[in-house]
């Protein structure tokens, strides 16, 4: 039976109702005449304080509001891919369209109270039973449990979509459908549970604030490759890992986004627009049906799913676009796939935490923000991690999350970051100074971090090169010596310092212009493979050593420079002049490089 | 919704607020008449309804107001203006009003003025480049058609100047039409109105112009209103009359601070600097309404201007208006105080969308390296000019000296330019290459060596001689 009462008051998006006596906590309810969305967010008596996901212009004391019974949730099943969702998973073109069909010049706009639903109810899809990795396929008789492989559907072109027995279902396998095309909502298998006979759907719900189920959380042990440099080989993320990316306006936070989205190894990519500009998602829409996934060469959108809350869509459906996210996340998680979840902007979240908070007349923590800011944001990263999944077969997966932090005025000492820095374990800080030097990506190689270094060097010593770590600490070790460097170069110059020093210097600018710069728009620059990485950073340090040996010797900073005369600068554009499949030409440059410095060694004697 | 109700229970009246009681059915976000005793009528609209508890705004203050004998009405409507191609060369009120002595206006449509938000799936990416004929801007900060790039000026800058500039010179190139501009005026002093005003009419734009005005002297709480106006009148002219639109929003700062009013006289848990928890999505709601949508001839190009107070940046408005915009033209005193005219401070600018808009078919191949490789140097000989102010430019290495010079010169010619000068985007670039030529070749190293063969005035002048001689 659902609860029926009538609104009060309203205030922005909270509305008080009374007459709710029986109302759950975080109940999805409907509002006011329309039907608006709303969830119960606190109770008091027979009085319930809901926000409201869609504008409340309009409403009036009176209306009604009915309770669904049931917690704020999504759909899943096949058809989510290349989708784009508002902030409460409804289908952001299909809204388009509805209300075309009542007003056709008020297409470009969304209008609150239009239901549509998350999956497409008439779509039809090509079950096959059975695992499709192992062929193994249940029979009428068996003995299944959550997370068990029913059978599958080709969802994408990258995608085959597990048909999974849902969480909570434990029972005797009675009936399961032949190959042949059904909707979501069709029953392509029958379970009896406790003796009773329950229809299994290619859809199931999901609340979105409760974590799904899995078997064992493990330690992540790979990298996720992004084919940015700085990221790869000096900051590296796992998969299953957790990332914050905070930066001041301009720093390039969305386009570091984009670029991970983009170009990273992972499955699944689920990205959240939270709060910020309608532009942005556009461009992704636009551009990424256009680009292939460097990983399989297909569409990009075959691996992608959008959800939208932009900055001046309701400010409720922000809060809750992030728990819609990572519940798709952790679906496609369990279906045995690596997934990079990234939300942009995690700030805008809390914001709309605070914003929800102040009208609930709610206690302000540090600068208005509620007292429970830490606690979500824990919450949240947590749902992160590489697990065995649920069922059989054996399968592991992975949810990657990494969140953009929108510091205010670029200050990262604010609540929002420095709560963010206790439950993320790699910090890419961008910083305000090298964007406006067009140094991009901005990353700060001083106050970033990863904790995933040491996990991930086995990979890259098996799979790339074994001097691989030897290489980027040594680099580091000049990047960091060059900071120390400038402080002194501040009071006294260049021309007075040490010629090692200077060689410092010469070093860390052949390590910022030709490795860590990296242009997100050039066809060659935008991925670099990981053995190019390598190769790069290789010829860089080996000049330098080789270098370094001459000075120790006598020679000067000037007189290196012109014996490797034109090579530096072929050294700095060799990111974007080498091509990636000619890596061999690297090699060729460093050998010519090392030959240029052999002859002024032989020169001086 | 419901037509017209009168309510007389006054019951309290604080700052721009009126509390009334005793109401039914009054609906959030409704319009409200408000007549004094002295037959004076007024504007407000809801903030809030619990049970019969209505708390009003009042758009021209509460000055006057009394318990007794005020008559509210809600008039059970949104805030609505008539929108109309014929709005084009008149002047509104901050509320939409015609002031300047022509008839009313012939409604083709009423609008909420609080609009709806784009669906993303709807928009089509900015793309076309507009040149504005400003070198700093086309070359280094490019705007685009439908982009949102607001001017972060400081109190004395000459922001009206350029904005001015930029209005009279944008043009998209191979296409004859011009752009209809709508102008809000939002708490701005008699005299920037006049200015704007006087060089529509100089430039015989007026007739392509509407101008929306809400003078500093007039109530605070209609700045609230007036951006949206002007940008539901845009948003008509755009998606409904395929026009492109330039809205100039001048000055964001008193939009915001009169927002601050308004959240400090409900007592509600402030956010930085005493501004509402809410200023982000509040200014949202303004800026996000810019664009250019799928089917549709027509955008919306938005300049909003505001002043930095104390020209820190890090102020909430600017802080919070970078974040929301796609990117920002920061003018400089320091640039100014040297007598550099447009002052843009290059480093801090930004253009968001400038990748779309350039390139070869755009503006030219070489568009994006040169304008790295500016960056990159002017960035580094501002370094180190604050270096020498220090060590002296004796310390500095040969290559260091040179970077100072091309500094100077970046400022000096491609920088400066006259109010009038109007730079075609071949002589911005052709510009920048000569001031780049300065510097060692072997220094750009974010330009491909093929553009470094093609541009390079070095290579074109020996291309040139090898003409000539064969």
């Amino acid at each position: 039976m659902s609860v029926r009462g009538r609104i009060v008051r309203i205030s922005g998006p909270l509305v008080v109702a009374e007459g709710m006596k029986g109302v759950q906590m975080y109940e999805m309810v409907r509002v006011g005449e329309e039907g608006l969305i709303g969830e119960v967010t606190r109770i008091r008596g027979d009085e319930a304080y809901i926000q409201v996901y869609e504008s409340t212009s309009g409403l009036k004391p009176g209306e009604p509001v009915e309770g669904t019974g049931a917690p704020l949730s999504v759909e899943l099943g096949p058809g989510l891919l290349g989708t784009i969702y508002d902030g409460v998973q409804r289908p952001l073109p299909r809204i388009a369209e509805v209300i075309a069909e009542k007003a056709p010049h008020r297409r470009m706009f969304i209008e609150r109270g239009v239901n549509v639903p998350a999956l497409d109810r008439e779509r039809k899809w090509t079950f096959h039973p059975g695992d499709p990795d192992t062929g193994r396929k249940p029979a009428p008789g068996d003995t299944v449990n959550p997370g068990d492989v029913l059978g599958w559907v080709q969802e994408t072109s990258i995608i085959t979509h597990k048909v999974m027995v849902p969480p909570g279902v434990h029972g005797r396998l009675k009936w399961l459908a032949a190959e042949g095309d059904y909707t979501v909502e069709d029953v392509i298998a029958e379970v009896e549970v406790d003796g009773e006979t329950r229809g299994i759907r290619m859809m199931h719900r999901w609340p979105v604030r409760v974590p799904r189920p899995y078997k064992v959380k493990l330690d992540p042990s790979e990298p996720l490759i992004t084919g940015m440099r700085i990221i790869d080989t000096f900051f590296p993320m796992a998969k299953g890992g957790t990332g914050a990316i905070p930066g001041g306006f301009g720093t390039g936070k969305t386009v570091t986004l984009h670029s991970l989205a983009q170009w990273s190894a992972a499955r699944v990519v689920i990205y959240i627009g939270c709060g910020e500009r309608g532009n942005e998602m556009t461009e992704v829409l636009v551009r990424f049906p256009q680009y292939t996934d460097p990983w399989t060469g297909k569409p990009l959108m075959d691996r992608t799913i959008l959800i939208a809350n932009t900055s001046n869509m309701p400010v409720a459906a922000r809060e809750a676009s992030i728990y819609v996210g990572v519940t798709l996340a952790e679906y496609y998680r369990d279906m045995g796939y690596d997934v990079l979840l990234v939300a942009d902007s995690t700030s805008r979240w809390a914001e709309a935490l605070r914003e929800i908070a102040g009208r609930l007349e709610e206690m302000p923590a540090e600068e208005g923000y509620p007292s429970y800011l830490a606690s979500r944001l824990a919450e949240f990263y947590e749902r992160a991690g590489r697990v065995e999944a649920l069922g059989s077969p054996e399968r592991l997966g992975s949810v990657t999350i990494v969140g953009a932090v929108s510091p205010p005025g670029g200050d990262f000492t604010e609540p929002v970051t420095s709560h963010t820095k206790r439950f993320i374990r790699v910090f890419w800080a961008l910083d305000t100074k090298l964007a406006y030097s067009r140094h991009y990506p901005a990353i700060n190689w001083i106050i970033s971090y990863s904790a995933y270094v040491d996990l991930v060097e086995d990979w890259w010593h098996k799979n790339v090169d074994p001097r691989w770590r030897s290489y980027r600490d040594e680099a580091m070790e000049i990047l960091m010596r060059e900071d120390e460097l400038m402080e002194i170069v501040r009071l006294v110059g260049t021309e007075s310092l040490e010629e090692r020093d200077k060689l410092i210097l010469d070093a860390a600018r052949l390590i910022k212009d030709g490795f860590l710069k990296q242009n997100a728009f050039d066809p060659i620059d935008a991925f670099s493979p990981p053995e190019k990485q390598f190769k790069l950073l290789q010829m860089i340090i080996d000049y330098y050593r080789k270098a370094r040996e001459l000075v120790e010797k006598g020679a000067t900073v000037a007189q290196i420079r012109e014996a490797v005369g034109r090579l530096y600068v072929d050294m700095a554009k060799a990111k974007f002049d080498i091509p990636n499949d000619r890596l061999d030409l690297i090699d060729e440059l460093r050998a010519k490089v090392l030959k240029a410095l052999e002859s002024l060694e032989a020169r001086l004697g | 919704m419901l037509g017209v109700r009168e309510y007389t229970r006054v019951t309290e009246i604080k700052g721009p607020l009126l509390i009334v009681e005793g109401v039914s059915r009054v609906a959030y976000d409704e319009i409200v008449e408000v007549e004094l005793p002295t037959g004076e009528k007024r504007r407000g609209r809801v903030l809030e309804v619990n049970r019969n508890i209505a708390v009003v705004q009042v758009f021209e203050g509460t000055t006057g107001i009394t318990t007794t004998g005020t008559k509210v009405r809600f008039l059970g409507k949104p805030l609505e203006i008539p929108v109309s191609e014929d709005m084009l060369g008149r002047v509104f009120n901050g509320l939409g009003e015609p002031i300047d002595g022509g008839p009313p206006v012939e409604a083709e449509e009423r609008r909420d003025v609080n609009g709806a938000p784009l669906n993303p799936a709807e928009r089509d990416y900015p793309e076309d480049f507009i040149q504005t004929g400003v070198s700093a801007i086309d070359g280094m900060n490019t705007l685009v058609r439908g982009q949102k790039l607001p001017i972060f000026s400081g109190s004395g800058l000459p922001h009206n100047v350029l904005a001015a500039q930029i209005a009279r010179q944008a043009t998209v190139r191979g296409e004859a039409e011009e752009f209809a501009v709508v102008f809000a005026a939002i708490g701005i002093k008699y005299d920037d109105y006049l200015f704007f005003r006087k060089f529509f009419e100089e430039t015989g734009a007026l007739n392509k112009v509407a101008m929306f005005v809400n003078l500093a002297d007039e109530p605070a709480m209609i700045r609230l209103i007036t951006p949206r106006a002007a940008l539901t009148l845009a948003e008509y002219l755009a998606y409904e009359r395929d026009m492109h639109v330039l809205v100039i929003l001048t000055d964001m700062t008193n939009y915001a601070e009169a927002l601050r009013e308004i959240s400090a006289a409900r007592e509600e848990v402030p956010g930085r600097q005493g501004y509402p928890g809410y200023l982000y999505s509040d200014l949202a709601s303004i800026y996000e309404r810019a664009g250019r949508v799928k089917g549709k001839k027509g955008s919306i190009t938005q300049m909003p201007i505001l002043t930095m107070p104390n020209d820190d940046i890090t102020h909430p408005i600017p802080d919070l208006t970078g974040y929301i915009t796609e990117g920002q033209i920061v003018l400089s005193r320091d640039l100014h105080n040297r007598g550099i005219y447009p002052p843009i401070n290059v480093l801090m600018s930004l253009s968001r969308l400038m990748k779309e808009g350039i390139g070869p078919g755009k503006t030219r191949e070489d568009h994006a390296a040169v304008s790295n490789q500016l960056y990159a140097a002017y960035s580094r000989g501002v370094e180190l000019r604050s270096l020498a102010a220090v060590v002296g430019e004796e310390s500095l290495s040969k290559v260091d000296r040179l970077y100072l010079k091309f500094a100077d010169e970046f400022e000096r010619r491609f920088l400066s330019q006259g109010t009038r000068e109007n730079r075609s985007i071949e002589e911005t670039l052709d510009l920048a290459w000569e001031v780049l030529s300065i510097l060692p070749e072997e220094e750009l190293t974010n330009i491909k060596e093929e553009l470094i063969r093609k541009y390079h005035p070095k290579y074109r002048m020996q291309a040139q001689a090898g003409a000539q001689q064969a």
